[in-house]
């Protein structure tokens, strides 16, 4: 069959470090720092009640939105710890991971040529998603003010066409996050300009130089933001896919419709056992945080005294150190570090354009993993 | 719990360097509160987990869990009495419990009968022991919060976005 797969598709961007995902994949005792995601199991607790769920017999659909008890929960715990208040009823919808929430709102808001805000360097899906739906990807290179987007730099892109933004933090791939004060400046821009702010807030729980601020409850952004996060990154259930978002009513029954044509529901286990993740699972969301505190002073001062020069990020399990010295562009520094110490790392291109003098560097594996990859980085780095 | 108890509980080998390193503090900072735990009697000792299953010509390849009760004596209650039956080398383990008996002892021994031995010839025999229940151990599944299996198994893909 010639031609079975649209133009649009075939032109998105293919990735262009599928084959080095591949070569990684194929290879045995690699350490890897490649990993997004946590490397602690799903507290069991939270795995046993996914188990009891099915020994019950709850294998049906839930409704579109999500069970009623977890949207519940999630409405009590944004309140408590946030103070944000968003009615479980009409104002939060249940998706899988946060990827779901990101294809939802932006076919929800998107009318051909609308432009969307991307700082850089970004998780790989926004810009892809951004054009499937008919949008067009306004990237903003944030490199140069410390991966960290400006109210005056975000001003410089906005034009009739600018629809919304999205906005994540702490980053992936820097870890980089924004203080309270910043993310105020960056909703005057928006309100302003009335640009809607899509918050990507997965590592949120993963914050540790300061108290994370949910965009959403800076003053006035509310109405003007769709909240997104999940249960993947803070208790280590990526492989569920529960996540959610919170958002002014009509957004959110926008996307509802096109969740339930798509998706129909998440499925009941995991959300299941996401409800026993608010009840039970905070203890070790704080246990691992403190475990991935400890492992990011050690890489970052690791790297930095290796001549791999990084900015110490605040949140997240991610480095992004600069390779410029080596003089290599991020796929080979990669290949060749893969090939010569059987260290993974991703090259940094992956996340835009204009980051081929980075790599991400993932510190969610063992402590001693992490002291054995930095030694053989360092000797790489020797011998290359 | 201090953050440096922490990290000593799961890895005793880590140097007071690198835990320095990991909670941006000074080495002297962290030797001088490692030794205050040590002088204090909090940090006790640092010692291997070992999976005895898998080392061949073990000596102490028998493990049971023995319920003692016990006659409590005058001023000292169990102490006295507690003390004696610990001091045993055989007594890897020694509770205080409440319930239907006083004492749980943890017994290794190389074979059932040096335990059985240990049990009629030491123990039963002191003058407060009143009774006591042998329990042998079939099968060690999780030990002090380690799983004892040898190696799990990586289920996370090598990498990610």
């Amino acid at each position: 069959m010639k031609n079975i797969v649209s133009k649009k598709v075939e032109q998105m961007q293919p990735s262009g470090i599928r084959a080095f995902f591949d070569l990684v994949l194929g290879m045995k005792e690699v350490i890897s720092l490649g990993v997004g995601e946590p490397d602690f199991v799903t507290p069991w607790q939270i795995r046993e009640a996914g188990i009891y769920s099915l020994e019950q017999g709850f294998t049906s659909y839930t409704s579109n939105k999500g069970l009623y008890k977890l949207r519940l929960s999630i409405s009590r715990y944004l309140k408590n710890k946030h103070g944000l208040e968003y009615s479980p009823e009409d104002e939060i919808l249940i998706t899988v991971g946060v990827s779901e929430g990101v294809d939802l709102v932006l076919r929800s808001i998107i009318n051909p040529g609308d432009k969307i805000l991307i700082p850089q360097p970004s998780y790989v899906s926004y810009g892809p998603v951004t054009e499937l739906a008919g949008g067009l990807p306004i990237y903003i290179d944030t490199e140069r003010q410390g991966f960290k987007l400006t109210p005056g730099t975000l001003e410089k892109h906005i034009d009739k066409k600018t629809k919304a933004i999205i906005l994540n933090y702490p980053i992936n791939p820097t870890g980089i996050s924004y203080t309270k004060e910043e993310l105020s400046r960056i909703n005057k821009v928006l309100l302003k300009h009335k640009i809607l702010c899509i918050s990507d807030e997965i590592y949120a729980d993963l914050t540790y130089d300061f108290e994370h601020t949910p965009f959403a409850a800076l003053t006035g952004a509310k109405d003007n933001t769709l909240y997104l996060d999940g249960f993947s990154k803070s208790y280590a259930m990526t492989g569920w896919r529960v996540g959610f978002a919170c958002g002014p009513k009509d957004l959110i029954a926008g996307m509802t419709k096109i969740h339930q044509y798509t998706i129909m529901c998440v499925p009941i286990t995991s959300q299941m056992a996401a409800c026993e993740a608010l009840v039970s699972g905070r203890k070790s969301v704080e246990e691992m945080k403190r475990e991935y505190r400890r492992r990011r002073e050690l890489m970052v001062e690791g790297l930095n005294s290796l001549g791999l020069s990084c900015i110490k990020p605040q949140g997240a399990f991610y480095v992004f150190p600069s390779i410029k010295k080596t003089g290599l562009n991020s796929l080979d520094f990669a290949q060749k570090l893969l090939r010569k110490q059987k260290v993974a790392v991703v090259p940094g291109r992956a996340f835009g354009r204009g980051f081929d003098d980075y790599i991400r560097i993932s510190y969610a594996s063992s402590m001693d993993n992490l002291k054995e990859a930095l030694k053989r980085i360092g000797a790489f780095l020797k011998r290359k | 719990m201090d953050e440096i108890l922490e990290i000593l509980e799961k890895d005793a080998r880590a140097t007071p360097e690198e835990i320095a390193r990991m909670l941006k503090k000074k080495p002297a900072a962290v030797r001088s509160a490692i030794k205050k735990y040590e002088k204090g009697g909090v940090i006790l000792k640092y010692k291997t987990v070992l999976n005895k299953d898998l080392i061949k010509d073990e000596d102490s390849a028998v493990r049971a869990l023995i319920e003692v009760n016990i006659a409590p004596q005058k001023d000292v209650g169990f102490d006295k009495i507690a003390e004696r039956i610990y001091s045993f080398p055989e007594v890897t383990s020694c509770y205080l419990i409440s319930g239907t008996y006083d004492l749980l002892l943890v017994v290794e021994g190389k074979n059932i009968h040096t335990v059985a031995s240990f049990v009629s010839e030491k123990l039963s025999c002191l003058e407060n022991v009143k009774g006591t229940a042998t329990h042998f151990l079939l099968k060690k599944y999780k030990e002090d919060g380690v799983i004892l299996k040898h190696k799990e198994e990586n289920k996370r893909i090598a990498i990610s976005y």
